[in-house]
């Protein structure tokens, strides 16, 4: 089990975070296209999250202290966009589309599927670690839904039938 | 060079196509693999960006005012008057183009084909609206999830400063201009232009004010223009063909010029993507491109163009796909990418569905929006169990009401009840077979709130 993470991080004492060099050049080559550095916060909790698979609290102190900012507001952003990670996730993230199109395509029975073969809910992550099933807004591939993507592959049409068979390619 | 055809190859690659009638998909190739510089250039490729170069920013503006071009976001804004409102002078600093390339809206996937296949008409159509807007960088605001249309943007942004066609001195002229990729992270409101410039600038993605507009103060307080990643594509050839070829491009009886990626997707035999006239009839989409229903199933209504618009009936299928044919049968073409509901769906479902998606959408900052969309939902998921009271549907239709257009801070909450309203409109029978039983009195009692 993980420690679960608290929601307001200044809240808490500071936890040590060792940023890696190169993703504190990353973000700073990220600032340096932006006439504010605040605008590589979303870039900058990107690239830790590329290394970490999540965001941990140090991390939100790390990146205020190299864009300047507070690190309540990095806080801030980090919980409202949808795929930034502020607790651990499974090596593949699955986001489902449950848009209007994918609705119509088929997609509770594909939702249902999953949850029965890996045995999880929307939002966790499978006991074994290896995927965490998520929502997603419209995948924009409409034409072949229900869409699914893992990681950054998408997948359509997925059925019932054919979905675990993807999912194994995944390890 | 890698030619593995992107996800977006479909229909779209293996449709007729030619230089006079397809602006937007002619250069295609067809094993879906993007258009790369040499090959854009052989085919005209930044020769409209060229022309734009010896003119003055309001005749470009005016141009493409006349030509008919209209926002293909969704709003369908037409896009010359946009530029003219955008502040520039002497005394005005020179701002940004944002191309708004958050592609979320459901059903909608041009977009993603355009940025996979053909970024350098992308990237020539921002250079466009930077000589019309007098903007000195540009944005290109994509969604996260869009991986192949981030690594297709990536190579073509390298090619183009490689070439001299960004940078300072484009295509060796005075002008300076960059381009640079920002990809999101999630959330459909980033799509709204205010909400963008917020995301933008590493802010929650909440709506802003208006006034003042983007065009007077955007991204870091300066004139920023933002537009689609189709209608920027637009620009291009309007510049190198001119705006009589243009206007006529589009079907007798359209007000918007030029042509648009259409889509019709659902229990269909061939859903798909096609480039056609504005003003082509949505029947001709239905059967002739899409060739209607799968067997075994029946069309029992259809959306013209994304999950805020409006649903319409079988017999609107006459109407002719541009902005004043859909006015004209009662809401909006918005993406133009339709969508078909089957005999089998049941529209309460299919609402309650859509409003799920709406209330995890908002983003919370004002009242009507934040509470009223979980509200409709509370409520469809009631008459979807058949346990619906006496009343919902008229509170269903009271909050259509409040939380439409002029009620709300952006256009999220309008979007997410036109539907609804034009839903309990065609279907309200639908609706009243999930009421079983009358109005439960108010509490009798005070709620007890425990010990103090």
């Amino acid at each position: 089990m993980t420690q679960p993470t608290s929601l307001i991080a200044s809240d808490r004492a500071r936890p040590e975070f060792d940023m890696h060099d190169e993703d504190r050049h990353a973000i700073e080559h990220e600032m340096s296209h932006y006439e504010n550095p605040r605008a590589a916060s979303i870039g900058a909790l990107k690239i830790v999250q590329k290394r970490h698979g999540w965001v941990p609290d140090g991390a939100i102190y790390a990146i205020s202290d190299i864009l300047g900012i507070p690190s309540s507001d990095v806080e801030g952003v980090a919980t409202f966009y949808s795929l930034i990670f502020r607790q651990p996730v499974g090596r593949h993230v699955i986001l489902l589309c449950d848009s209007m199109t994918c609705y119509i395509d088929g997609y509770e029975a594909v939702k249902e599927a999953l949850a029965r073969q890996l045995g999880i809910q929307m939002g966790q992550t499978t006991e074994d670690g290896r995927f965490t099933l998520l929502p997603v807004c419209c995948l924009g591939n409409c034409d072949k839904g229900p869409a699914m993507m893992v990681d950054e592959d998408i997948h359509g049409p997925v059925t019932p039938d054919n979905v675990m068979q993807l999912l194994e390619t995944y390890s | 060079m890698s030619t593995r055809p992107f996800a977006s190859f479909g229909t779209i690659n293996a449709m007729p196509r030619a230089e006079e009638t397809h602006p937007l998909t002619w250069r295609l190739r067809d094993d879906g693999a993007m258009v790369a510089l040499d090959e854009y250039r052989d085919k005209h490729g930044y020769e409209g960006a060229k022309n734009a170069l010896g003119m003055k920013s309001d005749d470009i503006s005016e141009l493409v005012k006349e030509a008919g071009l209209k926002g293909r976001g969704g709003a369908g804004f037409p896009a010359g008057v946009k530029w003219s409102l955008t502040a520039k002078g002497e005394e005005m600093p020179r701002g940004y183009v944002v191309c708004n390339a958050d592609e979320m809206e459901p059903n909608t996937y041009k977009d993603r084909m355009l940025m996979e296949q053909m970024p350098h008409l992308l990237i020539e159509g921002m250079i466009i609206s930077a000589l019309a807007n007098n903007a000195f960088r540009g944005y290109i605001f994509l969604r996260g999830e869009y991986h192949d249309a981030a690594a297709s943007i990536e190579r073509a942004l390298a090619e183009a400063r490689e070439a001299g066609i960004l940078g300072t001195s484009v295509l060796g002229s005075e002008f300076d201009f960059d381009i640079f990729l920002h990809t999101g992270a999630g959330r459909y409101i980033c799509g709204e232009e205010t909400a963008l410039i917020n995301s933008l600038e590493g802010r929650r993605a909440n709506p802003r004010s208006k006034p003042p507009f983007p065009g007077q103060s955007g991204a870091w307080g300066k004139p920023t223009v933002v537009n689609n990643v189709e209608t920027l594509c637009n620009a291009p050839p309007i510049l190198y063909h001119g705006k009589a070829w243009y206007l006529g491009l589009a079907l007798e009886g359209s007000d918007d010029g030029g042509t648009k990626l259409f889509g019709f997707t659902g229990q269909l035999k061939n859903p798909g993507l096609w480039e056609l006239p504005l003003g082509t009839p949505a029947r001709e989409i239905f059967e002739d491109y899409a060739q209607g229903m799968k067997d075994g199933y029946r069309l029992k209504a259809w959306q013209p163009g994304g999950a805020g618009t409006g649903f319409l009936l079988p017999e609107h299928l006459s109407a002719q796909m541009c902005s004043n044919g859909i006015d004209e049968v009662g809401t909006r073409m918005g993406t133009g990418l339709s969508l078909a509901v089957d005999h089998t769906v049941s529209m309460v479902s299919l609402l309650r569905n859509m409003e799920e998606f709406f209330a995890r959408e908002s983003c919370g900052w004002c009242t009507p929006c934040r509470d009223g969309l979980p509200w409709t939902v509370k409520i469809l998921s009631s008459l979807e169990r058949g346990e619906g009271e006496q009343g919902d549907i008229e509170l269903l239709e009271e909050l259509t009401g409040k939380l439409g257009p002029g009620k709300t801070f952006c256009a999220h909450a309008p979007g997410a009840v036109e539907p609804l309203a034009s839903a309990i409109q065609y279907f309200r029978d639908e609706f009243e077979q999930g009421i079983s039983h009358p109005r439960r009195a108010a509490h009798a009692e005070p709620i007890p709130v425990g010990s103090i």
